[in-house]
């Protein structure tokens, strides 16, 4: 199976990364060789196998939902790549 | 000065007990060092003002009961550190500051260790040479224009160079282990859920551990004694009674039985890793060690099963780059548009090349396909594992199959780059602990490490049959300091 342009362009959409048609070509390139080398798996019968979904096999902790780190709200928002002191800033959503 | 930076972690500390030197002196002597060394461009930040200030506070009054007293470290810019920029070696986070301190680094903190700055490597972990890093390719000290590898490229470059006494890195697919392995240090990855992954840029969160890299396997004894730690912050961290590996460290390996998997002995090795693999195996006999063949038949697919589980969850984490609350931002015309080219401006080639492939597999109709069957693969390779391990104590095998390269060599073909990780992935996709100790030399004099694999949780076991090998290899890089100005 190979992936072409067109599906190349459709996950770079899902992906939210903008790519031109030079760069669709490299990456249908390289996505096709790197494919290749997974369709290996194919060769391996897996029907009676159970998915390994995390090696570390414990039910997950409850903890209380508790406050512990306080007054960092400027050093979050510092981060923010638009100047707004208060929020964080997106381009218009709703017209 | 060339005494300090030519002493071992545990040499150091106990030079600084004995207050035979102070932490300002060596942690000048190393900023010294680093000054000359700025073309092997290990550190993407410097803390060096910060480091000397507290050097100055520890020598006034430290404590010295502390594990790593006033010993100045630097790490991976993978970890966040509470107020210095943590980039992830990705233009995306070239401006990030961290409102937090991942755990391992704390950990260092509270036990006396001093940060010097944070060190080069690959994108957000991805590479297995340094090349993929936004702050540029690291050069390693074992020659000019020769790869470190990666994704712990800078650091491995940075403790062989002797630029920091010790460092931590980061391990996915064997990024600890590999460049390890092309720089003559030791690089140990713990079992999954030792270290915590709090505080660490995510790559692929099943997969991701931290662990020690340092001169030697006491030293990297003592560095695990320091990190491993149950944290309630990770929610995969294991709660499990740890040892007091540094302390408890024997060369005393008699009857320990070691396996051979056949199956490592890939086409196209180059006979000087297969005799440095047959060299390990008649040194541990002579050590006392019992080996024994073992197989373990799904070796082949863990590297593709490797390539749809790591970029899945990578494509997942890195979602959150999106330009919003921190980070790179381009403009766009709207809020799609500015996510677009944030993400495309912002994420280097093999960043967006995994990305892709994780969206790819985990899309509407090719789940099942890819994600799920790597997952089935998942669980035969460590099957695997487990059925070896009924009759073996760990596993031997070389860490890479072959020596380092020169820079460019393999970033035209993402494959050929990949192959480099076919010993240490199986590793990762089970959970295991496993550590490279060097061991020889290939012909260019370029260091070759071996790779010892262990059971879940028994990093004792694998450090004491490194450190019993370590003592009869007496491996020395003798680096001629060529990248000083």
């Amino acid at each position: 199976m190979s992936i072409d342009l067109k599906t190349i362009k459709h996950i770079a959409k899902l992906s939210r990364i903008s790519i031109d048609d030079k760069k669709a070509k490299e990456l249908e390139k390289d996505l096709n060789s790197i494919f290749e080398f997974i369709e290996a798996l194919n060769k391996v019968d897996t029907k009676k196998v159970d998915p390994l979904t995390s090696i570390a096999e414990t039910s997950l902790k409850l903890r209380g939902d508790d406050v512990k780190t306080k007054n960092i709200r400027e050093q979050i928002l510092k981060n923010s790549p638009d100047e707004n002191k208060d929020f964080f800033v997106v381009p218009k959503v709703v017209e | 000065m060339s005494d300090i930076i030519n002493l071992t972690l545990s040499a150091l500390i106990n030079k600084i007990k004995k207050k035979e030197l102070s932490s300002q002196e060596i942690t000048n002597a190393y900023i010294a060092r680093a000054e000359k060394s700025k073309d092997l461009n290990t550190y993407i930040t410097t803390d060096f003002e910060n480091a000397i200030e507290k050097a100055k506070k520890f020598d006034e009054k430290g404590n010295f009961d502390y594990k790593l007293p006033g010993v100045p470290l630097a790490v991976k810019d993978l970890f966040c550190t509470n107020n210095l920029k943590t980039t992830a070696g990705s233009k995306i986070l070239s401006n990030f500051i961290p409102s937090y301190e991942s755990t391992v680094t704390q950990h260092l903190w509270d036990e006396g260790a001093i940060l010097l700055g944070k060190l080069n490597c690959d994108e957000f972990a991805m590479g297995s040479s340094n090349e993929t890093s936004f702050f540029g390719n690291v050069e390693s000290p074992v020659g000019k224009k020769v790869v470190p590898g990666g994704s712990s490229g800078g650091s491995a470059s940075a403790l062989a160079a002797k630029l920091t006494p010790a460092t931590i890195g980061t391990d996915t697919g064997g990024s600890i282990r590999q460049p390890a392995s092309f720089t003559g240090t030791v690089g140990l990855k713990p079992t999954y859920g030792s270290c915590s992954r709090y505080g660490i840029v995510a790559f692929a969160s099943s997969l991701d551990q931290a662990g020690p890299m340092t001169q030697d396997v006491s030293d990297a004894a003592l560095m695990l004694d320091v990190i491993s730690k149950y944290d309630t912050k990770d929610s995969t961290s294991v709660n499990f009674k740890r040892g007091d590996y540094f302390k408890s460290l024997s060369s005393n390996i008699k009857g320990k039985k070691i396996g051979i998997p056949k199956e490592y002995r890939v086409d196209g090795m180059p006979k000087e890793i297969e005799s440095l693999w047959q060299d390990g195996i008649t040194l541990l006999k002579k050590l006392g060690a019992k080996i024994i063949d073992i197989s373990l038949p799904h070796t082949k697919y863990a590297l593709p099963a490797y390539y749809i589980v790591a970029p899945a969850e990578a494509s997942s984490n890195l979602a959150r780059y999106d330009g919003v609350k921190y980070g790179y931002r381009s403009e766009g015309e709207n809020l799609i548009s500015m996510y677009e080219n944030t993400r495309s401006e912002g994420f280097g080639d093999e960043v967006k090349r995994r990305i892709m492939i994780g969206t790819y597999v985990l899309s509407s109709g090719y789940y099942d396909a890819y994600y799920l069957k790597a997952q089935k693969i998942r669980r035969l390779i460590k099957n695997d594992f487990d059925e070896a391990y009924k009759s073996v104590d760990a596993i031997l095998t070389p860490s890479t199959p072959s020596s380092a390269f020169k820079i460019g060599d393999k970033t035209d073909d993402p494959v050929s780059m990949y192959l480099n990780d076919i010993f240490t992935v199986p590793v990762n996709l089970s959970g295991l602990p496993a550590i490279s100790i060097p061991a020889g030399k290939d012909k260019n004099n370029y260091p070759l490490g071996l790779q010892l694999i262990g059971k879940a949780f028994e990093e004792q076991n694998l450090l004491d049959i490194s450190y019993s090998m370590e003592k009869e290899l007496s491996f020395k890089n003798n680096l001629q300091d060529w990248w000083i100005k």
